[in-house]
């Protein structure tokens, strides 16, 4: 928010006299009523590990995040060219292989991953299109250019929250949107559902009346609010694997009226489990003879099966070769610096800086397997130093970036916490960038882990429609208007970084 | 009471059908809370009895009703208060109020998007309620009032239901559960009651009865929340022959035989024509018993054994459960797609 200590970045200006008009009481009632509002609506996450029950609401901060039009412009160029040059990726190593042939990328890096599915080879998926909903971790970097943290590729979630952050702060703070110009999000299922349609296999009998369903795990998957709440604005079935089976390599789902013929699937179950017959045997969400469907083009899904070799974090190294070669382009976006434990070199200086560095996992996701340097006690490390050593090609080492920090309402007080923001990228006939995205948020004082299951939270993200300059002045004419009300309250005085 | 046919199809033709999975979970979900507020009902009223009664005479009761609940008895004599327990607070016991009202919720919660937040939050409510309570010192003497709590919260599920879900198929479901669940608890109650207290000739003697057995037909007729609608029609001469009509042959009461296959039978009709289903046998079975309720007379049914008969209703019932579930719940896909 600070482009120097106490001096607000333009477009956070008219925000911050906004709050500083503001009665603290005042802001902390508006917080009790968005709380209250998340939990009857019963926006939740359920933590595993806990008994029955544990259903948490995603803990929302009320002040917005907000990211100006240029700023948007430059995200939304550089994640379409990166999501573009992923699937051509994908295609190429499930065929001809070409990017390995030529020795861009390591041919057993890719073998070597556990999310690589050989039954995908020579198998072509509709449009070309394996990733067609991505959610993509990005961080913004001390000299405010914003960086690829993470590519999520396989079953990204949160979507819902940043439908319901939206809903809920205009209910609770219409104020703050005066003047600012918003980007609104709320189309999001409907590009999500036009997206999963173009996606429909042309052999569909009924191609006026296709049936798109979203495949759930149940209700005791952690994201099941998202699901329930996804299938319902969009209009579709919310299936789970039992209510599905497969007749002639042909997917139907049972109803009370007789088989349904299914078209498109969005499906939120991982490779893993999406047929007991092709993948985990031991699998009851699954569907036996999916495969068997889709690999006949009867059935199409969201996303492909096997995307997960491109999020790989030690393919994620190689993201800007792969678009370069691909594209011929630069990249737009840059990635975080990442040393790869397969290397020796790399390894060793890792090693020998294991404090500075965050470790992680290459297969995981949700801040799971993670070591956090700074932030790690002597037998973590060694811990790690030992589990690296067994399996370099298993994990990778980054520096450990500062995060840039926003404002957030901490019991009452207004206080700076680490942030990243994961926009939503729909690829299907056109790409669709929904303006805005979750803006994670690490509620914990100076932590760095944002993940939901980790105790992080969220805001809402505003996306202007105008420049600085425009906001500036926008700004001052606001100014006038509110014949020096503002400085009245104590609240956002704190805060640093970016 | 049935809609002109072909109506529903007309106006919903392009969502024909819902998901198996979720009209299954709602009809057991209603059957189960069916079955939690009869239990309810029946250890009420069976509590209340046993006050007035001499300690001998109450061991064989409590034999009877395990019997009349449907549960098992095991062998050897019988503590009442672990029976009560077992029917009341048992989580072994799948049948016990406590399990029901547990597993409805389970049910209902694997479909909740389905129904309306009201109803999710009173099944919630009612289950937090019965989760709390605990059997604990006295409790029997006591237990009036957590009874009474269990029939009230699923009567207010019921209105709420009504009230604020849409009419469509799933709510056919839910009625489809309730009344079978009905059927079937009703039919097995009088039976057992009848096998208890009546002998063939007394029944069809019409005669009115006496002190200590006119305890036990009026229980029998708090147990269906009958007594004041008996009274209202037959007046407070409890006559077992017009007792066992009323609560068999009734067209009006909510807690008759008749009354619950005719409900039966609608839900089925309107199901059937939103579904366009072609396979009939729900439909046919449910109407060939309600034919039989519909014209049948109660001295004719004492006269060839008033058991066989509700014996009969019961293998019905059964069988009408067993075609809703193979035709619409868990059909074999070669079948549907051949047609």
């Amino acid at each position: 928010m600070w482009s120097a200590h106490d001096v607000a970045r333009p477009h956070y200006q008219a925000l911050q006299r906004t709050l500083l008009g503001l009665d603290p009481e005042e802001l902390r009632k508006s917080q009790q009523a968005a709380d209250l509002t998340f939990l009857q609506e019963g926006i939740t996450f359920t933590v595993y590990g806990s008994k029955e029950g544990t259903e948490r609401i995603f803990p929302n901060d009320l002040i917005p995040r907000i990211i100006p039009a240029q700023e948007w412009a430059q995200i939304e160029k550089g994640l379409t060219q990166r999501l573009t040059a992923l699937n051509l990726f994908l295609r190429d190593i499930y065929h001809e292989g070409r990017i390995l042939t030529e020795g861009i990328v390591p041919r057993e890096l890719i073998f070597s991953c556990k999310h690589f599915r050989r039954e995908m080879r020579g198998l072509n998926v509709p449009r070309d299109t394996y990733v067609s909903v991505c959610g993509t971790d990005l961080i913004r970097l001390p000299d405010g250019k914003f960086a690829v943290l993470e590519d999520n590729l396989r079953v990204p979630s949160g979507v819902s929250y940043m439908l319901a952050n939206r809903k809920v702060l205009k209910r609770v703070f219409p104020s703050m949107f005066q003047d600012y110009g918003v980007w609104p999000v709320d189309h999001y299922p409907q590009a999500l559902l036009a997206t999963l349609r173009s996606l429909a296999p042309e052999n569909s009998p009924y191609p006026q009346d296709l049936t798109t369903v979203l495949l759930t795990p149940g209700v005791s998957n952690s994201a099941y609010f998202e699901h329930t709440f996804l299938a319902q604005q969009m209009g579709v079935e919310l299936v789970e694997g039992r209510d599905l089976l497969v007749h002639d390599n042909v997917v139907y789902m049972r109803t009370t009226a007789g088989p349904r013929r299914v078209d498109v699937i969005y499906r939120r179950v991982d490779d893993d489990f999406l047929d007991p017959l092709c993948f985990r045997r031991d699998s009851i969400l699954g569907v036996p003879g999916l495969f068997n469907a889709y690999r006949a083009g009867n059935v199409a899904l969201a996303n492909a099966i096997g995307t997960g070799v491109a999020d790989d974090k030690a393919v994620y190294a190689y993201v800007p070769e792969i678009i370069r070669f691909y594209l011929s382009e630069e990249p737009i976006l840059q990635n975080v610096e990442t040393y790869l434990m397969g290397d020796v070199g790399q390894r060793d200086y890792v090693l020998a800086n294991l404090e500075k560095m965050v470790v992680k996992a290459v297969g995981e996701s949700g801040g799971y397997g993670m070591l956090i340097g700074p932030h790690s006690s002597q037998q973590q490390r060694n811990d790690f130093r030992e589990r690296i050593l067994a399996e370099p090609r298993n994990y990778i080492a980054q520096p450990t970036l500062a995060l840039s920090c926003a404002p957030c309402l901490i019991d009452g007080e207004v206080e700076s916490r680490h942030i990243d923001l994961r926009p939503y990228i729909l690829m299907g006939e056109k790409v669709t960038l929904v303006p805005g995205g979750l803006t994670r948020v690490a509620l914990r004082r100076g932590s760095l882990v944002v993940n939901s299951s980790q105790g992080g939270g969220s805001k809402d993200t505003w996306v202007l429609r105008e420049g600085d300059e425009h906001l500036a002045k926008a700004a001052d004419a606001a100014l006038k208007g509110l014949n020096g009300k503002a400085g009245g309250g104590s609240a956002a005085t704190s805060g640093a970084g970016s | 009471m049935r809609p002109p046919r072909n109506y529903f199809v007309r106006a919903f033709r392009r969502d024909a059908g819902m998901l198996s999975r979720v009209a299954d979970s709602m009809y057991w979900m209603s059957r189960y809370l069916e079955r939690a507020e009869h239990t309810a009902r029946l250890v009420d009223v069976e509590l209340q009895l046993w006050l007035d009664q001499s300690p001998e005479t109450g061991a064989g009761r409590w034999r009877f009703l395990l019997e009349a609940l449907r549960t098992p008895a095991g062998q050897g004599p019988i503590d009442p208060t672990r029976l009560v327990d077992s029917l009341v607070f048992s989580r072994k016991n799948s049948s016990s109020i406590v399990s029901c009202i547990a597993t409805a919720r389970e049910n209902l919660r694997h479909v909740r998007e389905q129904c309306s937040s009201e109803m999710w939050e009173q099944l919630n409510r009612l289950y937090l309620e019965v989760m709390d309570a605990r059997p604990e010192e006295e409790w029997m003497l006591k237990s009036h009032g957590f009874f009474r709590a269990v029939q009230d919260g699923a009567h207010l599920f019921q209105g709420i239901t009504d009230g604020t879900m849409s009419h469509g198929e799933g709510w056919q479901h839910i009625q489809l559960g309730r009344y079978v669940e009905r059927t079937d608890t009703l039919a097995c109650l009088m039976e057992t009651h009848f096998r208890r207290t009546a002998a063939p000739a007394d029944l069809a003697a019409d005669q009115i009865v006496e002190s200590a057995e006119y305890l036990e037909w009026v229980g029998l007729l708090r147990a269906c929340v009958a007594f004041e609608a008996y009274c209202k029609a037959h007046t407070a001469a409890i006559r077992p022959l017009r007792v066992a009509e009323f609560l068999l042959l009734n067209p009006e009461f909510p807690h008759s035989v008749r009354f619950a296959v005719d409900r039966v039978n609608a839900a089925l009709h309107i199901i059937g024509d939103l579904t366009e289903r072609k396979a009939k046998t729900p439909t046919r079975i449910a109407g060939r018993l309600r034919a039989q309720l519909s014209f049948s007379q109660i001295e004719e049914i004492v006269a060839s054994g008033a058991h066989a008969y509700l014996e009969n209703v019961r293998s019905e019932c059964a069988q009408i459960h067993a075609a809703i579930h193979q035709v619409y719940f868990d059909y074999a896909i070669e079948e549907n797609l051949a047609s």
